[in-house]
């Protein structure tokens, strides 16, 4: 009744082009996102934005750059950890080196780094597919640590090997180092996020992101049609590859202020990867709503049983942890493979008809 | 809609709806809140378990005998870490909503992640005997403390240990050392004053790094059997330990001529080696054993009141008496705190006074049944490591032995290290120099 088309022309192309065609849609998501930027800041506590808001964020920005890569371009890879420690030590060493640069501007810059670096391991994609490709990504993950871990140069010559966030301030707010508030980093965060998320939603509707679908759906009959797959591939390991960087440079920077090669382990790159699975492949929402459940249902479950008065062993709560997200994982994905998204597009479906479903 | 997706749906509602509450903190009249990091799961459970039980039992012990410390009752939550550094910031996070006094962060990764953040949430940062040797000179870092004593000092201990049963530090010359390292900033944090000393006393020193957890070691051994070292020295953690120890009895290398550091020498870790690893020594700096009053105490308090955190006859493992050095070096400083700011709930600024001007004597450790069970310490504000001396143990297969007298640290090569590192560290954060003469 109220999610409907009808009375709804569209008297231009620019119009019938946008990326939200429905009205109540475009209200809907400005409202969210106004939402997002007004009511954390305001009303959560310091716990919720630090422990839970701004890594989410920053998960979802990994998450998008692998989706453009995996659930866009079809080409399956295990090295977003690598090339998030990229980012964060580009990020580290561009900082340390030109302190008065600009702490976005270093952001973008370790993305650069990190797209160049994913182009190099994007080139075996050219050959290689489907599980061979994920092992050849496997390569970057563990070499890329490796690097960082062997080379004393990326971390200054610290004798602990840690990287550590200094503080740089952004129009006079301090937004990194130890006195940054939660709020400012929620904020850049949250701003980081929402540009990104736009200019991922608009390359995926353009030729570029059809030129990636047509690689994904069948290669050589995208070549057939036209589409450069060496270019295309590259493209996608590229970009992919500059948001991972974005977000591991932040994830050092605005969540945990130092970090270890550790913090960028395999681990990491499964709980992307897992993010986008349950969130959707080849979804730009998608991505948002898998990190979001990945970060807060362990959050959730972790502090189920003292909301409900039970007081259990931390290791066994940790263990029942596990276990129960776990199988909402498998839960999940049998109720609905294609991921969160596609339940949210149902939703939707069925919303258009409410309150006369047929 | 079918079932299963309303159901689905209403699952993530009830998580989206339900969360914001559990940051909710419990405010308590007169009590101190300590939040008690550990790791009971995961690769380093075997560490972390015993670590755990012995803060539980001697906290437990406070409150249960004393009432607390001066009648203040002690209030701690244990949060599961993983060791893992993400997971500790959660675990911070949440509990500091119920104004801790201090953290003990047990995992580097976590130390070096909140040591920015103390001085701003005004928490003290109590790494005992681990996290950055930088933050030891408390000139630069107020609100971190070390003692007993860091990882360089034990490294000059050990060397200085190696040096004597060679019968002499210029007896060093020539001979072989390979330092086996868990490669995180844990495992890094010796090797500088290692080269130093290298450098100094003319040994090879070959540094072989073991990536994390460390169940995969045939590699690091293959080269020990190459190079076919006089002494080895072992800094590991949680699993690692046991698979180094195992691999040393494989290739039969002189188990009396390893040195693990303080958290590779617990009865987790040789054990399950079986007799392969008699004679594996291990640096220390206080006793292993039940011989003491406390322990005494604590079976009448806490464990025959069926209180105990663990198995009654776990008790006495190095990494247990750890944990009840660790608790025990926590309540004293605050019951310093105390003696200047009256008995009752005291703030973060107040129970760092009681670190910097902590001073356990001969005498109170006698008065708290701990006589011998450790070295006294004296913090001051220049110095927040107390300089402590080491011990060396021996496994002879069924339990821990002192086998050496306190060993005392080399402050000479040690301390002018820390204060440049503590400049370059604390360069980094623009921290300036606090005036120690102005510190009342």
């Amino acid at each position: 009744m109220i999610y409907r088309e009808t009375g709804q022309f569209k008297s231009s192309y620019a119009s019938d082009q946008a990326i939200f065609p429905l009205v109540q849609d475009r209200i809907f998501v400005l409202l969210a996102v106004a939402v997002a930027f007004v009511v954390p800041p305001l009303f959560a506590s310091e716990y919720w934005l630090q422990a839970v808001l701004i890594p989410l964020l920053i998960y979802a920005l990994a998450a998008l750059g692998l989706n453009l890569l995996t659930g866009y371009a079809g080409q399956v890879s295990l090295g977003t950890g690598g090339f998030m420690a990229v980012g964060a030590y580009s990020a580290f060493k561009l900082s340390t080196a030109f302190p008065q640069v600009n702490v976005i501007l270093v952001f973008l810059l370790s993305g650069l780094v990190a797209a160049l670096v994913g182009l190099v391991f994007g080139v075996p994609s050219l050959r290689i597919k489907g599980f061979y490709l994920a092992v050849a990504t496997l390569a970057a993950q563990f070499f890329l640590i490796w690097l960082f871990n062997k080379v004393p140069w990326f971390v200054n010559y610290s004798s602990s090997g840690t990287i550590t966030a200094p503080t740089r301030t952004l129009f006079g707010v301090t937004i990194t180092g130890p006195e940054a508030s939660p709020g400012a980093r929620y904020m850049v965060a949250l701003a980081m996020v929402t540009i990104f998320a736009l200019i991922a939603k608009n390359l995926v509707r353009g030729r570029v992101g059809r030129s990636w679908m047509a690689i994904r759906d069948r290669d050589i009959a995208a070549e057939i049609i036209g589409v450069r797959p060496m270019r295309t591939k590259l493209l996608a390991f590229a970009i992919s590859s500059f948001y991972c960087g974005v977000a591991g440079a932040e994830l050092v920077f605005l969540y945990l202020g130092s970090a270890e090669t550790l913090a960028f382990d395999i681990n990491l790159s499964f709980l992307v990867l897992f993010m986008i699975i349950i969130g959707g492949l080849g979804s730009v929402l998608g991505s948002l709503l898998g990190s979001a459940f990945i970060v807060l249902v362990p959050i959730f479950l972790t502090n189920a049983p003292h909301l409900i008065g039970l007081p259990l062993p931390v290791a066994l709560q940790k263990q029942i942890e596990l276990m129960v997200f776990g199988a909402l994982i498998v839960f999940f994905l049998i109720v609905e493979p294609n991921g969160l998204a596609r339940l949210w597009q149902v939703t939707k479906e069925k919303l258009r008809l409410w309150p006369f479903p047929h | 809609m079918s079932r299963s997706k309303a159901v689905l749906i209403a699952l993530l509602a009830l998580v989206v709806l339900a969360s914001p509450l559990a940051g909710a903190a419990l405010a308590q009249s007169q009590s101190i809140f300590i939040p008690l990091l550990v790791y009971r799961t995961g690769p380093y459970a075997p560490s972390g378990i015993p670590i755990a039980n012995g803060f539980n039992d001697y906290w437990n012990l406070v409150n249960e005998r004393d009432g607390g410390i001066n009648g203040v009752k002690l209030v701690w939550e244990e949060c599961e870490t993983q060791y893992d550094t993400k997971q500790g910031v959660e675990c911070y996070e949440r509990l500091k909503a119920k104004n801790p006094v201090l953290v003990n962060p047990y995992s580097t990764g976590i130390t070096y992640t909140l040591i920015p953040k103390g001085p701003v949430d005004k928490v003290v940062i109590f790494s005992m005997g681990y996290g950055s040797a930088a933050t030891a000179d408390g000139r630069w870092f107020p609100w971190v403390f070390t003692f007993p004593t860091t990882y360089w000092s034990q490294a000059s201990a050990v060397i200085r240990y190696m040096g004597q049963q060679e019968s002499g530090l210029e007896k060093l010359k020539g001979k072989k050392i390979v330092h086996i390292y868990h490669n995180s900033p844990y495992g890094k944090e010796a090797n500088p004053t290692l080269e130093d000393l290298a450098r100094k006393y003319g040994f090879e020193l070959t540094l072989l790094a073991v990536d994390h957890p460390g169940q995969e070691q045939k590699a690091t051994w293959l080269q020990v059997r190459k190079i076919n070292p006089d002494w080895i020295f072992v800094s590991g953690w949680g699993v690692m330990n046991q698979v180094a120890v195992k691999e040393a009895a494989a290739i039969g290398f002189k188990m009396d001529h390893i040195v693990g550091n303080w958290w590779s020498a617990n009865d987790s870790d040789v054990v399950p080696a079986g007799e392969g690893a008699k004679g594996y020594k291990g640096a220390t700096f206080h006793a292993p054993g039940t011989n003491f009053k406390v322990f005494q105490d604590i079976v009448k308090y806490v464990y025959d009141k069926g209180k105990g955190a663990g198995k009654q006859e776990d008790m006495g493992a190095p990494l247990y008496n750890r944990g009840v050095v660790n608790a025990m070096l926590s309540v004293e400083a605050i019951r310093t705190a105390m003696g200047k700011y009256g008995n009752k709930s005291l703030t973060g600024e107040q129970v760092r006074w009681g670190f910097e001007n902590f001073n356990l004597t001969e005498q109170r450790l006698d008065q708290l049944g701990m006589k011998g069970f450790m070295h006294p310490i004296k913090v001051s504000c220049e110095d927040h490591e107390g300089n402590g001396p080491v011990l060396i143990q021996q496994w002879d297969g069924k339990k821990w032995n002192v086998i050496s007298s306190w060993i005392e640290p080399m402050r000479d090569v040690v301390r002018p290290k820390i204060e440049a590192s503590a400049i370059e560290e604390g360069k980094k954060f623009n921290y300036t120099q606090r005036d120690c003469s102005k510190e009342k």
